[in-house]
């Protein structure tokens, strides 16, 4: 959408007040808290950032994310790959079952994406005290802090692919399987290629959501501090101790990542239409 | 894809034959993926609220507490999905209508509540609604609180909502034929008429998909909101908080209730908002 040229029209009174009225509620709902991220972050100076950074507690927390979102990503970007390619590629029994679950989280609170796995495995859950008998826990912990993460972001490169392989069509694999090609080579040489960049954007924004997930992590981390918080647990933590400097800048980390993560979109699309331009 | 097969044989497949290789380990992958990370977790939310009985369940989603929470979010995020849904359209129209400077830059910027951690915009709104804030300091004096009341969690929740409409409107403003609107223009229609019978029509189902994806994840919201709303039992404290709340005190059932509650309430209006935009479509173009 971003490269569109928009119609070029005479600004009149109306336009004008219009652009104005647009360009302020950006600035407002959007930009306005942004800045204000990076102003307070830099308000005593760069040196917050070494300051906040060498917190033991704050190593840890990003460590743990990074963890989470190395288990995470891999395992949703194969879940996507894997849906994308059996829904638009075969007619089955029970794919509008399986294309409203993938929707299913867009529309579920945070929230109760953890509160389902301390039901289901938290000390009063269903599997909970029996594998507590093996001394196994799988909530308050990392592994608690991956199921909610992998329940929030699921969806992401499934939703970046379905789209895009359902208007690109099977004919080019048909083509392939019947000149004699196997499964693997059909799917890296002919089918991976086309949807590289849509691949590698699902995979980024899916990185984005699992590294700043806050509710779902929130109900399930457990808050211990150096052990299970993640980098936004960990914003919320500075926070609430009135470290709001520190809180800032921790914060402007992610709010960079989630920059990132928009720029790259932005690349991605202009290459993605550059390759997708008849002649060009 | 499809083979010549009769049509009374084909219906009696689950499956349609396919030459492409690959359906067996894609479909056995999602459905084993899906029943473990979706299926599992949500039998155990549609089945636990139940274990002290239908009563238990019933005392605990109509306590004052409970239900003022639930008409909290979900009226503040009613609102916010319909401020959003106006401001959306001007904003979307906008941007493919106008050219002016930075147009797109501040159309990259609509993605960012997307990609931005909830944490985030939730402590920076608590900044800057609150007492010292660059909007906070200078409302309050005029008597508007938004920080630490419940108008505070309707102002977070519009950063929620608006990319969700400006993406669902934008492709078809920009494919909306302007053909449309110069036919109504000689035939001697007014912009007002214009506005009213031509591009509304055309703009209505996806105005009302945006408004409904806005108004679903405003009612979950939980990160943006609890920093700036103050949390107050009864004023200002929204459901998904009351589930944390009910967890920390190990009342499963209760926190499963309300969760059970608020996910049937907005799939029912996620069902109704469907059928209404099916039906504008069909009776749209």
């Amino acid at each position: 959408m971003a490269a569109t040229p928009p119609v070029r029209r005479k600004p009149s009174f109306g336009a004008l007040a219009l652009i104005l009225l647009a360009v302020s509620w950006i600035g407002v709902v959007i930009l306005a808290p942004l800045a204000l991220v990076f102003v307070e972050a830099l308000r005593k100076g760069l040196a917050t950032y070494p300051e906040a950074l060498a917190d033991p507690d704050c190593q840890a927390a990003i460590a743990l994310t990074c963890q989470v979102a190395l288990i995470a990503v891999p395992l949703n970007a194969c879940f996507g790959l894997a849906a994308a390619w059996c829904v638009t590629r075969f007619e089955f029994v029970g794919k509008t079952l399986i294309l409203s679950l993938i929707d299913l989280p867009f529309s579920m609170s945070p929230v109760i994406s953890g509160l389902v796995w301390v039901l289901v495995f938290g000390a009063n859950g269903w599997f909970g005290p029996q594998l507590d008998r093996f001394g196994i826990s799988l909530v308050f912990n990392v592994s608690g802090i991956v199921l909610a993460t992998l329940l929030v972001t699921f969806p992401f490169v499934a939703r970046e692919l379905i789209p895009l392989m359902q208007q690109q069509g099977a004919e080019e694999e048909a083509a392939a399987v019947t000149l004699g090609a196997g499964g693997f080579d059909v799917f890296f040489r002919v089918s991976l290629p086309k949807i590289a960049w849509a691949l590698l954007y699902g995979v980024l924004l899916c990185n984005a959501r699992a590294m700043g997930e806050f509710g779902a992590v929130s109900v399930i981390s457990g808050h211990v501090r150096g052990l299970t918080n993640t980098v936004p647990l960990h914003v919320e933590v500075l926070y609430n101790d009135y470290n709001f400097a520190a809180a800032f800048a921790v914060a402007s980390l992610l709010a960079g990542l989630a920059l990132v993560t928009l720029a790259a979109k932005s690349l991605l699309e202009r290459r993605f239409a550059m390759e997708h331009t008849p002649h060009g | 894809m499809k083979t010549d097969s009769p049509p009374s044989r084909r219906a009696l497949r689950w499956r349609e034959p396919s030459v492409l290789p690959g359906f067996i380990p894609s479909f056995g992958f999602v459905v084993v993926y899906l029943s473990l990370i979706v299926l599992i977790p949500l039998a155990a939310l549609v089945a636990r609220p139940w274990e002290r009985g239908i009563g238990g369940f019933l005392r605990t989603v109509t306590d004052a507490r409970v239900v003022a929470a639930l008409q909290l979010s979900f009226t503040s995020a009613l609102l916010a999905a319909l401020v959003s849904a106006l401001m959306g359209l001007v904003t979307a129209w906008v941007l493919t209508r106008y050219d002016f400077p930075l147009r797109s830059l501040l159309d990259a910027a609509i993605d960012l509540p997307f990609a931005l951690p909830t944490a985030v915009a939730g402590i920076a709104l608590a900044t800057l609604y609150g007492a010292h804030g660059w909007i906070g300091g200078r409302i309050e004096p005029l008597g508007l609180k938004i920080a630490y009341a419940p108008a505070g969690v309707f102002v977070a929740l519009l950063i929620v909502g608006l990319p969700f409409v400006v993406r669902s409107v934008q492709p078809v403003l920009a494919d909306f034929e302007a053909e449309a609107e110069e036919a109504a223009l000689t035939l001697g229609a007014h912009p007002g008429q214009i506005a009213n019978r031509v591009i509304l029509p055309a703009l209505a189902p996806a105005l009302l998909s945006g408004f409904s994806l806005a108004f679903a994840r405003a009612v979950g919201e939980y990160g943006s909101v609890i920093f700036i709303a103050g949390n107050m039992p009864m004023r200002s404290e929204i459901a998904p908080l009351l589930i944390i709340t009910k967890l920390e005190q190990f009342d499963y059932a209760g926190a499963a209730a309300i969760g059970l509650v608020m996910l049937v309430l907005s799939f029912g209006s996620l069902l109704v908002l469907n059928r209404l935009q099916l039906a504008l479509s069909r009776r749209g173009v």
